[in-house]
């Protein structure tokens, strides 16, 4: 009869530079002080540089019989005990690979994201769904113990590899105490009272989450998807609830007249939206602003009681963007936002400034003859448009940026001076194109809502495209105006597949910066 | 090595006979190599061998000690043809280097070595870069061994098996005057493990001995008629004095022979895989006693032919676990047995996949097909492991629990504050206005372009091969030139004749950017001519631009600060629209971020300690500003410049932000500058220990611009409830 005995495995998946080779070494580490054999191996490659690799560790005790087991280099689906994971979308890597399975495996994942390249470049919201991931997870293993243990680590002053080896400590996979666990990081000698911080932190979140729960307990990981129903304005139900109770108790004196209005005439799938909407316009510009935007929902919102499914989703959208395009990024706006007490305080947080410390900010504005044209009256905005020697000359002295002082005297008065020109606004070139194209877009979406409700729908959506500065913006709009004639085109042949069309051709302008793949799609 | 210290592992090698020895496997191989009286070691960085290199090179003292010579080689040609000194004299020599690519460039060097042979033993250490994890084509080094005559070993990963492989390497290379190869996989080098040391050796005959007693003899040279007579040599004398050697020394292992009227044949190197499988199928203990007859080959190249048909000719079949293709082995095991008139059935890449790593899931599957036909009774089929599990059978472990598409790809990328990434923003935003060129890649962390977002760069030939890889780009038909890259590795290496020479010598018109960043970097940081760092054991601070000036180029910019977008660009446009025919070079120079921040990160918090005045700056961004586009990412790519749920309520879209391992390199202003992209970055300049001066200034502007805020407050009451 052959001794059954094995040896315990793990993989730890991690991304370059998150120091899953320190976490492997102290496994190693407790597992020969306590007289197992132990093996570590990495593929680390190029992988140091933030790409995916895996550490495989195998354990074996020591049988007295003091011959050396064979231990395996590399991991075999099916068959490994504990898996470490440093990220969620690496976790789902884990689970993809067939390394974590229910009859096997304790799962260990940190559930915060380290997003992909390709996350990160759509031009909209190119997210995975974090709660597909995590739920793929947790059906994965046989138990689950997750995290947020990036957050635990760094409020630690640490990195992931401690807050992962306490979870590993608190989810009793391995045969040692955790006595044992925190001597290993007391003997590696580097960082060691950070590093114990976020282990014990760690080690009881670990051990939390393996108490059995009455009720299923929902694991904030962050952000909502991207396409969820309602307003999704990150809201807690309760707040969300007091709102749609009491619109005029989320609102200042200036906005009470228009609150009531929201609450007595709007339906109340758009309260909150609405609310956010009058709150917006009124920060940009005043309450008469507010009064406007308000006014421009009026038709949308009778068309869509009349022809709409009862969900009111056209008019949500409609006034989402009518409010984010009416709230435009211009120069006046933008130094505004950044002369705010708000945003010292914000920026104060990030740079993490503590005791004697001072901060300084500085800006990289890059303006151009266009957007100063954009903020001066129309006339003269148009003149230098117009006059291509103005336009240069404006161009050449901007042309290498300028880096504004925030912080001093100096940076801060111009930039102040800059956000009090709001009184010249209404007459400025920009804000004068612009009310012209919003009243456009509402125009076609009152006229195609009577014939085709989802097509309505996805006009209202496709507001979402204009977005950015300078040439990002104008391709921006380059692309609205294409998704727009074929809206046209649509009606025509009467199309009833148009709305799935639109929203194809929407991802499309979304998917690159250039508009190629949508001008492929058309 | 400039910026790491390796005074830990240097320590290790001075451990004593009947120490225990914990550590990797590529330092149990420098450790070995102390043990085995090795006069002289040599080699080029690279994964997985790096660590070889950086220890002895931070291991002077022993190495003097000791008699050793040991050097950074220009190029694995250059540290194989070190090996001719062990062609004279009774000196044992090692190299080392990354196979396949390294062997390629060594393949001249080691073939004249082989022709000629040796009198000291010369081992060629091959860290074999293939399967998961490994940056190169998929290729065999067994190729190498086989049409030079070396021999190839291939042990067990395991660091007693891999320290007395060295030995063993060093006393058959004696004994059959023959160079041989010690094929270590990337996990062997990677593994952790120990072994019992032995003492240091100092050799016996010394390089002193050599230099001062030359020797010389013509039948040792590769020439006529001496390398007529080196062919037949090699078959008729070199070889059978290896296979006297290897069989009685019993270097390939016969385990439980008789046990069974079937056997596996394998490579040492997947000993541990194949004993894991055999384990997961009830066929063997974790001390590695298998119920089925196994022959070990440590040794995979000459094959044994007698011990072959010894451990065939008593069975109906076996089957030979053989990773990576040609199946040489295969081949040789058919040829062996049908000379021999063995009927005995050899299955390999049928049952097992013809081409990729042998992974456990593989060898698994394809030793349960072999056992289901010749031995079913072994099998339980209750307890198979999840991957030979038939569906059905009991709840499949191993479904399909996400899709692919959630799962996405996360290559290695340019680090946080690398000064390379603004080369290729800078040429993206060149190539806006002067259209798309055809652009030749090479080797290092630069290559890296070709990935998203940059996706620059159409193929890659080699190390330091990237200008020759656009040297037939050259037409009287356009204008319109080619551009390459090149890094300063690779330029050291061999582009400064293969490419830059070339291209005077042939009067090519086209532009080569050499990336200059101190190091060669992507190998782990060591030094090279260029390096800006001060090291006392080698001459540094060699300028590239002087090299390539020498060499008869014309038009030579060297820009000396990567991170300067629109110098960058402007230099970029200029030579690629400017009338100069010829080669033009910009040399883009700026420090390796990853090495900088080794040496600066301690210094700065030294000086903080001190309580001095210290400055840091990193970027961040308005999210109230951000619309949400991406572009600022889409022309960076770095690690730090990222993604984070819209604060703003009504924004769908996430914005960009920056992470807190911002090093503050300037990219992100210099970009936003130079595509004019927003105004939402921002810098922020942390001063720890401030001044008098400072803290005067920041009273008064505090008073000031809060002042002014309370009046922008004031202004935006009743738009918010009251508190």
């Amino acid at each position: 009869m052959l001794n059954q005995s094995r040896p315990i495995t793990m993989a730890v998946l991690a991304m370059g530079g998150e120091g899953g080779g320190v976490l492997a070494d102290w496994c190693i580490d407790i597992a020969e002080h306590s007289g197992y054999w132990a093996q570590t191996t990495s593929v680390p490659g190029v992988a140091q540089r933030t790409g995916a690799t895996i550490y495989y560790l195998e354990f074996f005790a020591d049988d007295q019989s003091n011959k050396e087991p064979i231990l395996s280099t590399m991991p075999t689906p099916g068959e490994v005990d504990i898996v470490i994971a440093s990220e969620l979308m690496e976790a789902g890597r884990a689970v993809f690979r067939g390394f974590v399975t229910p009859e096997t495996t304790t799962f260990i994942a940190s559930t915060n994201r380290v997003y992909s390249m390709t996350e990160k470049t759509a031009m909209g919201d190119g997210r995975v769904s974090s709660e597909e991931l995590l739920s793929a997870c947790e059906a994965a293993a046989k138990k689950f113990i997750s995290g947020d243990f990036a957050e635990v680590a760094d409020k630690s002053g640490t990195v992931i590899s401690a807050s992962l080896f306490g979870a590993l400590a608190g989810s009793g996979a391995l045969p040692f105490s955790k006595d044992q666990f925190a001597s290993a990081i007391e003997r590696s000698g580097v960082g060691v009272k950070n590093s114990l911080i976020a282990f014990e932190k760690s080690f009881e979140i670990a051990q939390n989450s393996l108490k059995p729960k009455p009720n299923p307990v929902s694991i904030s990981i962050g952000a909502k998807p991207a396409d969820a129903p309602t307003a999704n304005l990150g809201l807690t139900p309760a707040q969300e609830l007091e709102i749609l109770n009491n619109p005029n108790g989320a609102v200042g004196s200036k906005l009470q007249g228009l609150a009531s209005r929201i609450k007595s005439d709007y339906p109340s799938a758009v309260t909150l939206m609405t609310i956010s909407g009058i709150k917006r316009t009124a920060d940009y510009q005043d309450a008469d602003y507010a009064k406007v935007y308000l006014d421009r929902l009026e038709a949308v919102k009778e068309c869509d009681s009349v022809f709409g499914d009862g969900t009111y989703r056209t008019l949500n959208e409609v006034a989402r963007y009518t409010a984010l395009w009416m709230t435009y990024e211009d120069t006046i706006r933008v130094a505004d936002l950044k002369t705010r007490r708000t945003r010292f305080n914000r920026v104060n947080d990030e740079a993490r400034v503590g005791d004697n410390q001072i901060m300084q900010v500085r800006e990289f504005l890059h303006p151009m003859a266009e957007e100063i044209a954009d903020t001066l009256p129309t006339f003269l905005g148009g003149w230098i448009i117009k006059t291509k020697p103005v336009t240069n000359f404006i161009n050449k002295l901007t042309i290498n940026g300028m880096r504004l002082h925030t912080t001093s005297l100096h940076g801060y008065f111009l930039l102040y001076i800059l956000a009090r020109l709001k009184f010249i606004r209404r007459r400025s070139l920009r804000f004068n194109l612009e009310q012209e194209r919003i009243d456009q877009w509402l125009t076609k979406i009152l006229a195609v809502m009577p014939e085709n409700y989802d097509l309505a729908y996805e006009i209202a959506e496709s507001a979402n495209v204009i977005k950015g500065y300078g040439d990002t913006h104008k391709n921006g709009w380059r692309n609205f105006t294409s998704l727009m004639s074929e809206v046209d085109k649509l009606r025509e042949s009467k199309d009833s597949t148009a709305a799935t069309r639109i929203s194809t051709l929407r991802s499309a302008a979304l998917s690159d910066e250039t508009g190629e793949k949508l001008r492929a799609l058309l | 090595m400039a910026e790491r210290s390796f005074a830990a592992e240097v320590e290790k090698l001075r451990v004593g006979a009947g120490a225990e020895f914990a550590g990797e496997g590529i330092l149990a191989v420098t450790k070995a190599l102390l043990q085995s009286g090795v006069s002289y070691v040599g080699g080029y960085q690279g994964a997985p061998i790096s660590h070889l290199m950086d220890v002895l090179g931070d291991a002077h003292e022993i190495l003097e000690e000791l008699g050793i010579h040991f050097e950074n080689s220009a190029s694995e040609a250059t540290a194989a043809a070190m090996l001719a000194a062990s062609v004279h004299y009774p000196l044992r020599g090692a190299v080392t280097f990354k196979s396949t690519v390294g062997t390629n460039v060594a393949s001249d060097a080691l073939a004249n070595l082989s022709s000629g042979g040796v009198t000291g033993g010369a081992l060629i250490i091959v860290g074999e870069d293939y399967g998961e994890g490994s940056s190169i084509m998929q290729e065999r080094s067994h190729a190498f061994a086989m049409k030079s005559q070396i021999w190839l070993m291939d042990p067990r990963p395991n660091l007693t098996a891999i320290v007395d492989s060295v030995d063993l390497g060093f006393r058959l290379s004696e004994a059959s005057n023959t160079p041989v190869m010690l094929e270590l996989r990337l996990r062997s080098c990677h593994i952790h493990g120990k072994f019992i040391a032995k003492d240091n050796v100092r050799p016996s005959f010394t390089l002193k001995d050599a230099i001062e007693n030359p020797r010389q003899d013509p039948a040792r040279v590769v020439l006529p008629p001496a390398s007529f007579a080196h062919e037949q040599e090699k078959l008729n004398v070199r070889w059978p004095a290896a296979v006297k050697f290897i069989k009685e020394n019993k270097i390939n292992e016969v385990i439980n022979d008789g046990a069974q009227d079937f056997g596996i044949i394998l490579q040492g190197g997947l000993y541990n895989t194949v004993i894991r499988a055999l384990q997961l199928l009830g066929l063997s203990d974790v001390y590695g006693n298998s119920k089925i007859p196994l022959y070990i080959l440590n040794v995979t190249y000459p094959i044994i032919d007698d011990e072959v048909i010894e451990f065939a000719k008593s069975k109906r079949a076996v089957l030979l676990v053989e990773e990576g293709q040609p199946d040489y082995i295969e081949q040789n095991l058919h040829a062996v047995l049908r000379r021999a008139d063995v009927p005995t059935k050899l299955f390999g890449k049928e049952m097992l996949p013809p081409a990729g790593e042998y992974t456990p899931a593989h060898v698994i599957k394809g030793i349960t097909e072999f056992i289901k036909k010749y031995g079913p009774e072994l099998l339980d089929q209750n307890a198979l492991p999840a991957v030979v599990r038939p569906n059905g059978d009991k709840p499949t472990s191993l479904e399909t629990r996400i899709a692919p598409e959630k799962v996405h790809g996360r290559p290695p990328s340019f680090c946080t504050g690398c000064p390379e990434r603004p080369i290729f923003t800078a040429l993206k935003l060149a190539e806006r206005e002067t259209g798309k060129h055809h652009i030749s890649a090479d080797i290092g962390c630069h290559l890296f372009s070709i990935l998203p977002p940059f996706n620059i760069g159409a193929t890659t030939m080699g190390y330091g091969l990237g200008s020759a890889g656009a040297s037939a780009f050259q037409s009287i038909e356009t204008d319109k030139q080619v551009i390459s890259f090149m890094g300063d590795g690779g330029f050291w290496h061999n582009g400064l004749t293969s490419g830059i020479g070339n291209a005077v010598f042939n009067q090519s018109d086209g532009l080569t950017v050499i990336v200059d960043n101190a190091y060669s970097a992507a190998t782990g940081g060591q030094d090279i001519l260029s390096s800006q760092a001060d090291n006392e054991l080698r001459s540094t601070k060699h300028p590239i631009e002087a090299a390539v000036r020498g060499i008869g180029v014309k038009w030579v910019k060297t820009i000396t600060n990567t991170y300067k977008v629109s110098e960058m660009r402007e230099t970029f446009k200029s030579a690629l629209t400017g009338s100069v025919k010829g080669p033009k070079i910009i040399v883009a120079q700026s420090e390796c971020t990853l090495n900088r921040m080794r040496r600066e990160k301690p210094a700065m918090a030294k000086k903080i300690k001190e309580g001095k005045r210290v400055v840091k700056e990193r970027f961040g961004i308005d999210p109230d500003t951000c619309t949400g586009d991406h572009s600022c990412i889409r022309i960076n790519g770095c690690p730090s410049l990222t993604i984070a749920p819209n604060p703003d309520p009504m924004r769908k879209d996430p914005v960009a932000t920056i992470l807190n391992t911002c090093v503050g390199c300037g990219l992100c202003g210099e970009a936003a500058h130079a595509a004019v992209l927003c105004p939402s970055f921002y810098r922020t300049e942390v001063i720890t220990n401030p001044s008098i001066w400072d803290k005067a200034k920041l009273a008064i502007r505090s008073a000031v611009i809060g002042f002014l805020q309370n009046g922008i407050e004031r202004r935006l009451v009743g738009i918010q409830p009251n508190a």
